[in-house]
């Protein structure tokens, strides 16, 4: 068949104009589209951030928009990492930090591991052991005072129950005791994320091939070592997300704790976030507590790139 | 099928198994069993020792929630009219007069507007950006995952004062507006990546089909790969819910009196002698309730949506 002149003309324009031709062309459609996200997040996140940094360096106080501002140059910062105060609560956010994700990653481990055994109705108790995650933590952590109150709290109650009287509801305050209130909210983030890093272990086992382990049947390794020379291993990647997450989480923990002690006694449960925020909306410390924030920021991201770099290193083995 | 394999776990030891995941799961729900049911105890019902689990139940709690009210003497009750309604009786009962409303309700609006605004945006920016990204070449794929977790490495209280500065500017705080803005900002590299995700799994070919049946890239986008990722929309829709829903740490800071959301203004729901308890834990109730009939429907794009989109199942 002969071809045509238009046959000719199609056949020679460039993709680019023929998409042209045809409404908006991929590329302006690209920008379209990705621009108010990029706005969005300049506007939300990039600048929020440049303007701490730029703070970060002055006296300002934001309760006194009208007084001269000075630049004091790195004053801020170099108080800070000489205050002993500073360090304690550092000391106060290592210690929750430590213990929620000792806990966290054995009792969600260990669930993982039962309810990938796959008995009847796991499917079912996994959507309901997933509640507490998903819940607002200042409302749910506001409920937990009221567990926790000495005479009848229903935690307290419970201890006095599982320990047949020998250790009274009424004689011990989770919230008020200098012990036990860095303990309290441990438990808290412990009863509420548990299932976070439960659901990505879960994953993990759930990613293993079964063929792997009827291999190791032939070659009759033992359960235990089958345990800890694949199915560890092979979990591991996971977990170690799982423990970025929370980690990143609670280094920056805030609403569930403030509404469980706000800090205290003393300043036994002072997180570091909480002590940020009397720094800024109560003193009204504005430069000294966007110093603050950078250098919780910048001791994130470092922990995070060394560990995400560690993360990969294990995936690809 | 397979008539016996040597890797299935053995009956006991799935009985096992079972059980003490039951035993965890009753333990780990006696919490929010508790909130539930607190909500429906009267005040000393509500802080008897032993804690009673079997109790006549009663609306005290909601009613408190929903009004504000005043003492009465005796003599003052007797002057009254007979109570109009079961809601006035309840309060009489304790000598209390009904006021008027309590703000409740308010910041349970304001929850919702907030909540449903600022996912409306979310959903509708991501989007159209998780469509450029899925579709079009996009410099540092690989960096843009750690990127945006780096955007939640800040705590939020040191991103609140520059915006706390900026809103005051803008005269944007303690607005609905400023709020939206503010949680789309926050939710909107979560919508994006997870989006993108769904979209990445919407095999091309039903594009390029549609794009040589004569539709522009825009129809095609519209009419061909928005309804296949109508679930991934969906359950990304409800993770941003969430997350605006529970927002704590901005409300508390950035909003006060117009604008605050359910999360900070519960707390402070308080009686005669400290906190209302079965007000709190109605007001609890009905604000936690919601998320969980999400966390069900949501079940199976969980893991997704938590890990951002790292961990697909």
């Amino acid at each position: 068949m002969a071809e045509t002149p238009i046959d000719r003309l199609a056949r020679n324009t460039p993709a680019s104009v023929a998409h042209r031709v045809r409404g908006l062309s991929d590329r302006a459609i690209a920008w379209a589209f990705v621009t108010p996200t990029i706005l969005l997040l300049l506007a939300i996140n990039i600048f929020p951030l440049i303007w701490t940094i730029r703070l970060s360096f002055t006296n300002f106080r934001a309760n006194r928009p009208n007084e001269p501002v000075e630049f004091v140059g790195l004053r801020n910062y170099q108080r800070i990492l000489t205050d002993p105060d500073i360090w304690h609560t550092m000391q106060a956010t290592a210690h929750f930090l430590f213990w929620t994700l000792f806990f966290q990653v054995v009792i969600g481990f260990g669930l993982a591991w039962l309810i990938n055994r796959k008995f009847k109705g796991n499917d079912l108790l996994t959507t309901l052991i997933v509640l507490p995650m998903m819940l607002s933590p200042a409302v749910v952590g506001n409920f937990w005072t009221f567990l926790y109150q000495p005479q009848i709290g229903l935690f307290n109650y419970a201890v006095e129950f599982l320990t047949g009287g020998s250790v009274a509801a009424s004689s011990f305050t989770m919230l008020g005791s200098v012990e036990l209130a860095p303990w309290a909210i441990v438990i808290v983030d412990t009863w509420m994320w548990t299932p976070f890093v439960m659901l990505i272990c879960l994953a993990g086992l759930r990613s293993i091939p079964d063929y792997i382990y009827e291999a190791a049947e032939v070659d009759r390794a033992s359960k235990w070592r089958q345990f800890w020379t694949m199915t560890v291993p092979l979990v591991l990647p996971f977990l170690m997300l799982a423990v970025l997450f929370r980690g990143i989480e609670n280094f920056k923990m805030f609403d569930l704790v403030v509404q469980l002690t706000g800090g205290g006694p003393g300043d036994t449960t002072l997180l570091t976030s909480i002590e940020l925020k009397r720094e800024a909306f109560e003193k009204w410390r504005t430069g000294f507590s966007s110093a603050y924030a950078i250098i919780l920021f910048v001791t994130v991201f470092g922990l995070a790139s060394i560990y995400v770099k560690a993360l990969n290193k294990v995936k690809e083995r | 099928m397979s008539a016996y394999s040597v890797t299935a776990p053995s009956r006991r030891s799935k009985f096992f198994a079972g059980a003490l995941v039951l035993l965890y799961t009753v333990i780990t729900l006696l919490p929010l069993l508790w909130i539930i049911s607190t909500g429906f105890k009267t005040g000393p019902d509500s802080i008897a020792y032993p804690p009673k689990v079997v109790f006549s139940p009663s609306l005290e709690g909601y009613v408190n929630l929903f009004t504000s009210r005043t003492r009465a003497t005796n003599e003052q009750l007797a002057e009254m009219p007979p109570p109009a309604n079961w809601v006035e009786e309840i309060v009489r009962r304790r000598n209390e007069v009904i006021t008027g409303p309590s703000r409740f309700g308010e910041r349970f609006m304001n929850s919702v507007i907030i909540g449903f605004g600022s996912t409306f945006l979310s959903i509708f920016l991501g989007t159209l950006a998780a469509y450029a990204f899925s579709r079009f070449r996009v410099p540092l794929k690989d960096d843009l995952m750690f990127f945006i977790l780096s955007t939640r490495m800040m705590p939020p209280i040191a991103v609140a004062i520059p915006i706390f500065l900026m809103f005051r500017g803008l005269g944007l705080s303690d607005t609905h507006l400023g709020m939206i803005l503010l949680y789309t900002g926050v939710n909107i590299s979560l919508a994006v990546w997870l989006l993108k995700g769904f979209i990445d799994e919407i095999p091309r070919e039903y594009e390029e089909a549609a794009l040589i049946d004569g539709y522009t890239r825009f129809q095609a986008f519209r009419k061909v790969v928005l309804p296949q990722a109508a679930t991934g929309i969906a359950s990304t829709a409800i993770f941003c819910l969430i997350f605006a829903w529970n927002e704590y740490a901005f409300a508390v800071l950035l909003t006060s009196g117009n604008a605050q959301t359910a999360p900070p203004f519960i707390p402070t729901i308080i009686g005669v002698g400290g906190q209302d308890w079965p007000a709190v834990a109605a007001g609890a109730t009905l604000f936690l309730l919601p998320v969980m009939v999400f966390t069900i429907l949501l079940r199976k794009h969980l893991l997704r949506g938590i890990t951002f989109g790292a961990v697909r199942k």
